[in-house]
């Protein structure tokens, strides 16, 4: 390499120094921590001191019921949810876009969720779905006026919990699939649909056969994007059920790493770190297999 | 098939806030496309040969007027039940499918009886796929082809239909030069074979000259000559016309009848009987000049250009309109080296040939005489 280009890049690695050093510090440093601490049998913050090095923390966390418990909630969720809010995502944005009058009026509206406070939702959802002394809820009430029975879907039994996180869920990553796709869909050149017109395509086999492939690569962004936002769901289930997840049974992997290190049981980041570390490989194994699917449906 | 225009019109919506008045992109337009033949539409941008196209082929509705398939009237029919095929200017190849895909797309949208069988589809389109000599490229994707090969292909999508009428938007503009020669040929010849009517969209006069049966010259939505090329080129019917064909452009003076002679400039250069006395427009095309000694027209040499068989000897008078003179004189001629040799602004003299000389008034632009043969 001769003088000049090394100095060219010196240059070039100095300007990325600084994100280098924010990203190493905050990023990179702590992931190889968690991933030392997984390994530290009864590691005290404290005192920084371990009985000895081993899989003992994945071992506990694995026969943890709290922690089986969240991983099936977490799963659940995440098989719930991407899958319908891409989907009903996809109906609303081919809506909006295929509607002349109103489109920026109504793009407003359902991009709304995506600048509320989760916390401020919750509180929404609790007035839709909570039974009190006072009150069973709207939600309730129109299950009763309709004839049914009221459940309480806070308190209640699980699948009731369970379908209130997941239309949570799916109402708060909405706007924000539905921003990705009605962009998508207005970058597909119009010529196309003429073609497809003068071809006498009809409207299904269009949207089919030209619409969805040619906004292919955005559903899978938007999909492998939702598996990761799913798995560390956290947020959105403290709103709902308050921060004692474990006795309302609808902790997640998030919530349960939480609770090992800050929660009543707290103070065992080992454990923690196992669980962390076991969600990194999930989300890892999970985006490698989309990413591969993906990647062999582009290049068809 | 033939194709006839009535009286056809489109008028679009003003855009925005300051253009509200409606905008005429076709204007009362007749026209009768015989059977068979490969007719051009030609004009400058914005003069609305696309929005005809677009109106044969049904993607736009006109504001007035008809549209006639033979007798059969098509004005209300969606363009899948006119039986047209048209190929875009970018040629809208489908990107995710394959060759062979985009061609069989037009066929596995047919349905019920008209729908043909798997193996009869594939048969079509290997058809079509020879026809434009694309065969061999069947299972590549278009961003694999080249510019060429992709329109070869978006005709082949077109034609597989077995339309009565093609229309093509500008076919050859996405091309570079040598490919455009080419394709121009391909096109006449797939013309040809097929015999299916044909209409297609040009700026490019030399493009629509070369292989129409019939040119459509319009001008701001209104149609200002239709003829056979050569006719066209040797009988403008005004000064519109006579501008847009020929490359290089005709030579524009302004100039003057007296007495049945033609003025430029103080010196009578024709005689142009039957001609009352008038200002006029002297349209001069470039091979309307000869170099000579005792020639009438006197200019001032500017340049001398060589390119290959042709001489072009640049020049300026005072009564040209454009800029500078363009004459195209034979490579043969002797006088081209005592030219090039000789210094700038000399006088040449040149006489013109009569048939290449056209009069326009000077307030219509209509054509009022053009010299004899």
């Amino acid at each position: 390499m001769d003088r000049k280009s090394l100095n060219g890049n010196l240059t070039g690695w100095l300007y990325l120094l600084p994100a280098l050093l924010f990203l190493g510090v905050f990023m990179v440093y702590p992931l190889i921590d968690v991933f030392i601490y997984s390994f530290e049998e009864g590691y005290n913050s404290a005192s920084q001191t371990y009985f000895g090095v081993g899989g003992y923390n994945y071992a506990y966390v694995l026969r943890d019921p709290y922690f089986l418990q969240a991983v099936k909630n977490t799963f659940l969720l995440v098989a719930v949810t991407v899958p319908l809010s891409t989907g009903i995502a996809l109906l609303i944005s081919v809506g909006l876009h295929s509607i002349g009058p109103l489109r920026r009026f109504l793009q407003t509206v359902y991009f709304l969720p995506y600048v509320t406070n989760t916390l401020a939702v919750g509180m929404v959802f609790m007035i839709l779905f909570r039974k009190t002394a006072y009150s069973d809820g709207l939600v309730n009430l129109l299950i009763t006026w309709f004839g049914g029975e009221s459940v309480d879907f806070i308190d209640g039994p699980y699948w009731a919990k369970m379908s209130v996180l997941c239309l949570y869920t799916i109402w708060v990553v909405m706007p924000f699939k539905i921003l990705i796709l009605t962009s998508a869909l207005a970058s597909v050149d119009p010529v196309y649909y003429r073609a497809a017109q003068v071809d006498g395509t009809s409207k299904f086999r269009t949207f089919m056969r030209i619409t969805l492939p040619m906004i292919s690569p955005m559903i899978f962004y938007l999909v492998i994007t939702g598996f990761i936002g799913a798995f560390k769901a956290y947020s959105d289930v403290v709103a709902l059920f308050g921060t004692d997840l474990n006795a309302a049974g609808m902790n997640t992997i998030v919530g349960y790493v939480y609770d090992m290190l800050y929660g009543d049981s707290g103070g065992y980041p080992s454990y923690a770190s196992a669980a962390a570390i076991i969600l990194f490989a999930i989300v890892f194994t999970i985006t490698c297999v989309n990413l591969l699917v993906s990647g062999h449906r582009m290049r068809r | 098939m033939e194709v006839v225009l009535r009286e056809l019109t489109k008028k679009f919506p003003g855009r925005g806030r300051k253009n509200r008045g409606e905008v005429t992109a076709v204007d009362r337009m007749d026209l009768e496309i015989p059977d068979g033949s490969l007719v051009g539409l030609l004009g400058p941008s914005g003069c609305g040969k696309s929005t005809v196209l677009n109106l044969i082929s049904g993607l736009l509705g006109p504001t007035e007027g008809r549209i006639l398939f033979g007798e059969e009237d098509v004005t209300l029919l969606p363009p899948e039940k006119r039986g047209i095929g048209l190929v875009f200017q970018n040629y809208a190849l489908y990107p995710h499918m394959t060759v062979k895909q985009n061609i069989l797309f037009p066929l596995e949208n047919l349905k019920g009886k008209a729908r043909p069988s798997r193996e009869e589809m594939l048969k079509k389109a290997e058809e079509a796929a020879k026809l434009v000599q694309i065969d061999g490229l069947m299972d590549r994707k278009p961003s694999e082809l080249s510019g060429g090969q992709q329109q070869r292909v978006a005709i082949a999508r077109a034609l597989v239909k077995r339309p009565q009428v093609l229309l093509l938007d500008e076919p050859l503009s996405n091309l570079d030069a040598r490919l455009r020669i080419q394709t121009r040929e391909e096109i006449r010849r797939i013309q040809r074979e097929t015999k299916i009517t044909t209409v297609f969209v040009t700026h490019d006069q030399e493009e629509a000259m070369s292989i129409s049966d019939l040119i459509v010259v319009m001008r701001e939505g209104v149609v200002q000559q239709t003829g056979r090329p050569q006719e066209v080129y040797d009988s403008p019917d005004n000064l519109f016309v006579a501008k847009f064909l020929g490359t290089p452009p005709i030579n524009v003076f302004c100039g003057r009848v007296r007495d049945h002679r033609l003025y430029i400039g103080e010196e009578a250069v024709l005689p142009a009987d039957g001609v009352s006395d008038a200002e006029v427009y002297v349209g001069v095309r470039p091979e309307g000049f000869r170099l000579c000694e005792t020639g009438p027209l006197s200019c001032s040499l500017d340049r001398v250009e060589v390119m290959g068989r042709d001489v072009s000897v640049i020049s300026e008078n005072a009564a040209s309109v454009n800029a500078v003179v363009r004459s195209i004189v034979g490579a043969e001629s002797g006088l081209t080296e005592a030219l090039l040799s000789g210094p700038k602004g000399r006088e040449v003299r040149f006489a013109l040939v009569p048939h290449k000389v056209f009069l326009f008034d000077r307030e219509t632009e209509q054509r009022i005489f053009r010299g004899e043969h």
